[in-house]
């Protein structure tokens, strides 16, 4: 479990970075946390010839909450994001995702962007930025940063809109909106394991407490964080009188996971439905102040 | 015995060391040592046509290349079969590296030195090897077909095939019994395949002296003694000449004790021929390929029992899935065979396996070895004839029990050392008094109807087992008092972090009535003790524990006598209080220990001020004697074994409370409780440490571990990202409970403690699930997922 031979560079800045990545001949790879990067080539399963190190360009270890959102930097550490308390007020959603991301200690090293990059389908924050309609920042050598959508940057696993020599510099997680509850729940095998089936929800309710806006992304659910809007589901009635059950089921039905050695395919369909449902709920009651946390926002 | 430390809570004197970074383990010695890798199998059965090395030969830092044509005779015969037995009529082991087949995944086929281990990786990179696949025969179902053969030579696959038989009293045999009985049950069980899975894998570093004609071998190993006569041997080398070491190491729990391993011989002997210092750390994924597994069997269960639940005849016929090979004999499935019937006298009893060849990983004993494959047969046995019956589940348990004054007890059968399995002292009865109250199992109904009455779904859970510990053939101890009334105690088997630093200076203390902190404890180090067999089936407090304890009764003899002619007194008069022997009862005339060894050592030569009185014109000398009498050596020493006539047996009793969710058939442990007979303690924090050791082990093969080979004999989960250990977030809070019976058959009193903890684990969880559930688990470990199917096919 070493790696093969690979060329390492460490840019002290974003433009060497480019300028090294863009002469990598497309065989080049990022290191930031290095959390998922550096067991693959451990075990050689990932052989890159050329390892950029990010982790001098200290311009990115950035995490900036404003009104419209927070904006986290390609260095800044799964840790750093889910500590903020600010961060907490304008996007309540990625603490509660980051408290199920691994363990501790890996979210100390490893970075929000890095997780976002790696594209897993079974990682909790691609599908935090699906729900929210986040996007990533792009930059490549000798052209200016483009902006991608969530709903274009995951095209499979492990597959990002990521051409070869493009940094992911920076993603953006738009704030909640008023009277808008959020919650992420999942069920993994062991605490801090990849989700078996997890569910990120956003419940947005009208000016008469009636449910204008339900939307679902699904980890572990399919090839890439899956997206569900459920806004026609939910009947614009009140969250009370919301038939939960049916909602989930729909989610239930609509999703289409995959079985592997640690959950059958319909175990994990089965128990997206039942996170759903639990997710909806929990997001519902805080769209409607019911924790007592909307006046403070 | 006036320094009273038997028995107490000391702390861990070794855990500064290795909580700190201190300690040394195999990778940390030999920084400038060549590096060794392995090309291995990539195929589970499969025939090699031609091996290539052509590319790897200009490979930076490579030094040499070894296939099994390069290996001289001795080394490169298979390695042995540790264990034989009459029953293991096609015993089967490796060769070092793959002659011709190669019949796991992982199996060692070239073996690579260079500069360091990444080069040594890249290099192996580059070896072609061209292999003609074979069919791969996976789960002892199918292999017990023998369509597809393992071992061209070995029929059906069956490696061995034993079936032992006690009678009832009334002289019928098992089948006989249960077709008699008032009430029969028959079922199938299945347990799954995990590992010992010590943090610290596998390893080697060997130091050949050329000039000295002499080797130095470091191992991560559980017997340095035996991994050094098996290396003389395969090398040629004068005993004398070969020295190895167990550094620290970081864990066992089984694996360890198999040797010698194909390194364990190749990096000796590449070191030799090189003549440079060679070693191989293995890595994780090596580990799980390419050392051992256990647990794997099907068991087919047949039993016949009276209204009070009382059991007439048990007949059990076992598959157990051995893997590729077999160097440990047939220790594993004997286990299970012998140690079934646990705390109960059973009317009739049957019993019969046959070890299955698989082309997966070779299966050895790993921390309970057989027992917990047993204790789920026999109380899942249990649970359901009190189902059947509509009875207590404790209460069919007690119904069975061997009383306290039937003991010795003799269960008719052979254990795993050839000697007559006869429980020597417990108390059952009371333990499950003990644990009953512990876990509040009289009202649990009511918490569970509560509960219920909040949708939740509780269960609680109940396994009973007895442990053979302490098996021979021997240990020994030696201890010695060097003038500066330092104690040194040692012993030949090895420490994987039992705290043997501790327990060992206890007791030396104790018995020699010095501080503590005068002991120093050395294992597993041929320079200092060339006797031992090794530390596995929780022997080492029984067999080592015992010896040193004599071997210090001894010191004890001789220092009193004498320190009784220095004082001019009887030795019978004359006690050892905190290092100093003095008349009892008399604090002001005394001797410490320092100088009685400076006494015991006539010397010619000075070489400080304390040695100056044990010259020969020291005026102190009884001139009519030698120096040293006949009979007598210089030195205050001594050195003694210990050697048990059979085993002693430890028992326990462990209770779960487990909670299931209703939606997303997620399992939680809320309490677990143990009850623990292991004899006389020498120290109960460190019992109680290997208690949850164990059960945090046994929680893992309950709920989380199985090795997923998929029909090709891949190994699916083969890291630990998908084989999944638990994290202390997965472990409960385990309440214990101490009962003392103890052992009549050694000195101290005492059994072994180290597997105990593991051992009902599974059977506990499988209780507990299925009282929540109201469904049969016959299957383990259990997953959520499979919970969510089980609760399907049941149309819960």
């Amino acid at each position: 479990m070493k790696p093969p031979p690979f060329d390492y560079h460490a840019p002290h800045d974003l433009d060497e970075a480019l300028a090294v990545l863009a002469g990598t001949g497309g065989d080049g790879k990022v290191l930031a946390g290095g959390q998922s990067l550096i067991p693959l080539m451990n075990m050689r399963l990932a052989a890159p010839a050329h390892l950029v190190d990010i982790n001098r360009l200290a311009g990115l270890a950035t995490v900036e909450a404003g009104a419209d959102g927070v904006r986290v930097g390609a260095l800044a550490r799964h840790a750093e994001v889910e500590r903020s308390e600010r961060v907490a007020q304008v996007q309540p959603l990625l603490r509660s995702a980051l408290g199920h991301v691994a363990h501790p200690v890996i979210r100390n090293r490893g970075t929000v962007v890095g997780s976002l990059a790696h594209a897993d389908p079974s990682a909790e924050l691609p599908a935090v930025l699906a729900v929210l309609g986040g996007s990533v920042r792009v930059a490549r050598h000798g052209a200016p940063p483009r902006d991608v959508p969530a709903g274009e940057f995951f095209l499979g696993p492990l597959e990002p809109a990521l051409a070869p020599g493009e940094l992911a510099v920076s993603a953006f997680f738009p704030a909640v909106p008023p009277r808008t509850g959020t919650a992420f729940v999942e069920v993994a095998r062991r605490h801090g394991d990849y989700a078996m089936a997890g569910v990120a929800a956003v419940v947005t309710l009208d000016d008469d407490q009636r449910i204008a806006a339900a939307l679902v992304a699904c980890v572990s659910a399919g090839p890439v964080p899956v997206v569900l809007d459920l806004t026609a589901a939910c009947g614009r009635r009140p969250a009370a009188s919301t038939d939960w059950a049916a909602v989930a089921a729909e989610v239930r039905d609509r999703v289409d996971p995959d079985g592997d050695i640690h959950a059958t395919a319909g175990y994990r369909r089965h128990l997206t439905g039942v996170l759903a449902r639990r997710a909806l709920r929990i997001a519902a009651a805080e769209a409607a102040g019911e924790y007592g946390w909307t006046d403070e926002r | 015995m006036s320094t009273r430390l038997f028995g107490e809570p000391v702390a861990r004197r070794e855990d500064g060391r290795l909580v700190t970074g201190q300690g040394r383990y195999l990778d940390d010695l030999g920084h400038d040592a060549l590096a060794a890798a392995f090309v291995r199998s990539p195929h589970a059965h499969a025939r090699i046509r031609d091996i290539d090395v052509s590319a790897a030969l200009d490979a930076d830092g490579l030094v040499a290349i070894y296939t099994y044509e390069d290996l001289p005779e001795r080394v490169r015969d298979p390695l042995p079969l540790l264990i034989p037995h009459p029953a293991l009529t096609h015993g089967r082991t490796a060769y070092p590296l793959a002659r011709d087949v190669v019949r796991h995944v992982g199996e060692p086929v070239v073996m690579v030195v260079a500069r360091d281990r990444y080069l040594a990786e890249d290099a192996a990179a580059l070896i072609e090897v061209d292999y003609e696949q074979l069919k791969p025969v996976v789960g002892v179902e199918e292999a017990v077909q023998g369509a597809h053969l393992v071992h061209q030579d070995v029929p059906g696959n069956v490696g061995a095939h034993l079936v032992q038989e006690v009678p009832s009293p009334g002289g019928a045999g098992a089948e006989q019994e249960v077709d008699a009985a008032p009430h029969r049950l028959s079922f199938r069980l299945d347990i799954e395949r995990s590992a010992s899975m010590p943090l610290e894998g596998r390893g080697v570093y060997a130091r050949w002296d050329a000039d000295d004609g002499s080797l130095r071998v470091y191992s991560s190993t559980q017997t340095s003694t035996s991994v050094r006569m098996a290396v003389a041997a395969k090398l040629g080398l004068p005993l004398p000449k070969v020295e190895v070491i167990a550094p620290d190491v970081g864990g066992g729990f089984g694996v360890k004790i198999v040797h010698p391993w194909p390194e364990e011989v190749l990096v000796p002997w590449a070191a030799m021929l090189l003549g440079r210092e060679v070693k191989w750390t293995e890595d994780r994924r090596e580990h799980f390929v390419a050392s051992a597994h256990e647990r794997a069997q099907v068991q087919q269960v047949r039993v016949g029992f009276d209204d009070e639940g009382r059991v007439l005849g048990l007949s059990v016929t076992i598959l157990h899935d051995h893997g590729a090979y077999t160097p440990y004999g047939i220790i594993v499935p004997i286990i299970t065979a012998t140690q079934l019937l646990g705390p109960y006298k059973i009317g009739a009893y049957r019993v019969e396996f046959s070890s299955i060849y698989t082309n997966t990983v070779q299966v050895t004993p790993y921390r309970g070895a057989g027992r917990p494959q047993a204790v789920f047969c026999m109380e899942r046995t249990m649970d359901k004839i009190a189902a059947y019956l509509g009875r207590d589940r404790a209460q069919v348990r007690a119904a069975n029990f061997i009383q306290p004054d039937e003991f010795p007890y003799d269960q008719g059968l052979l254990f795993q050392d050839g000697r007559p399995l006869i429980y020597d002292s417990g108390d059952y009865p009371e333990s499950l008094r003990l644990l009953k109250e512990l876990v509040g199992w009289d009202d649990f109904h009511e918490v569970k109807a509560e509960a219920a009455r909040h949708g939740r779904r509780l269960g609680i859970g109940i396994g009973c087992y007895v442990e053979g510990t302490g098996v021979g053939p021997y240990e020994g101890g030696h201890v010695q008092v060097t003038s500066d009334g330092r104690v040194h105690v040692s012993t030949g088997l090895t420490s994987q972090g039992q705290g043997h630093e501790t327990v060992f200076a206890q007791i030396a203390a104790t018995e020699l009535g010095v501080p503590l902190d005068r002991v120093s404890v050395v294992t597993g180090d041929t320079r200092r003790f060339g006797y031992a067999v090794g530390t596995f089936a929780s022997r080492a407090a029984v067999l080592s524990g015992n010896a040193i304890a004599l071997a210090c009764r001894k010191v004890r003899e001789k220092a009193l006598r004498v320190a009784a002619e220095a004082l001019e007194a009887d030795p019978r008069d004359l006690e050892i209080e905190d290092g100093v022997v003095r008349v009892a009862g008399n604090p002001g005339a005394g001797v410490p220990l320092a100088t009685v060894a400076v006494l015991s050592n006539p010397l010619r030569y000075a070489f400080d001020e304390e040695a100056v009185r044990a010259t020969q014109f020291a005026g102190t000398a009884d001139l009519s004697r030698p120096p040293v009498d006949d009979g007598d050596e210089p030195g205050l020493e001594g050195r003694d074994y210990y050697s048990p006539v059979r085993s002693t047996f430890a028992s326990g009793m462990h209770a779960a409370v487990v909670e299931t969710d209703p939606d997303t058939a997620e399992i939680r442990i809320l309490r677990y409780a143990v009850v623990h007979d292991c004899g006389r303690m020498i120290n109960p924090m460190i019992v109680e440490g290997q208690i949850h050791g164990g059960v945090a082990q046994g929680v893992g093969g309950a709920l989380y571990e199985r090795m997923v080979y998929d029909g090709h004999g891949q190994l699916l989960n083969a890291s630990f990202m998908d084989f999944l250990m638990p994290y202390a977030t997965e472990v409960p809070y385990i309440q214990t409970a101490h009962l003392e019976t103890p052992s009549p058959l050694n000195p101290l009193g005492i059994k072994g403690a180290g597997e105990a903890g593991v051992i009902p684990v599974s059977a506990v969880i499988a209780s507990a699930v299925e009282d929540a559930e109201g469904i049969p688990v016959d299957r383990m470990p259990i997953s959520p997922s499979e919970l969510h199917e089980l609760r399907r096919t049941s149309r819960r």
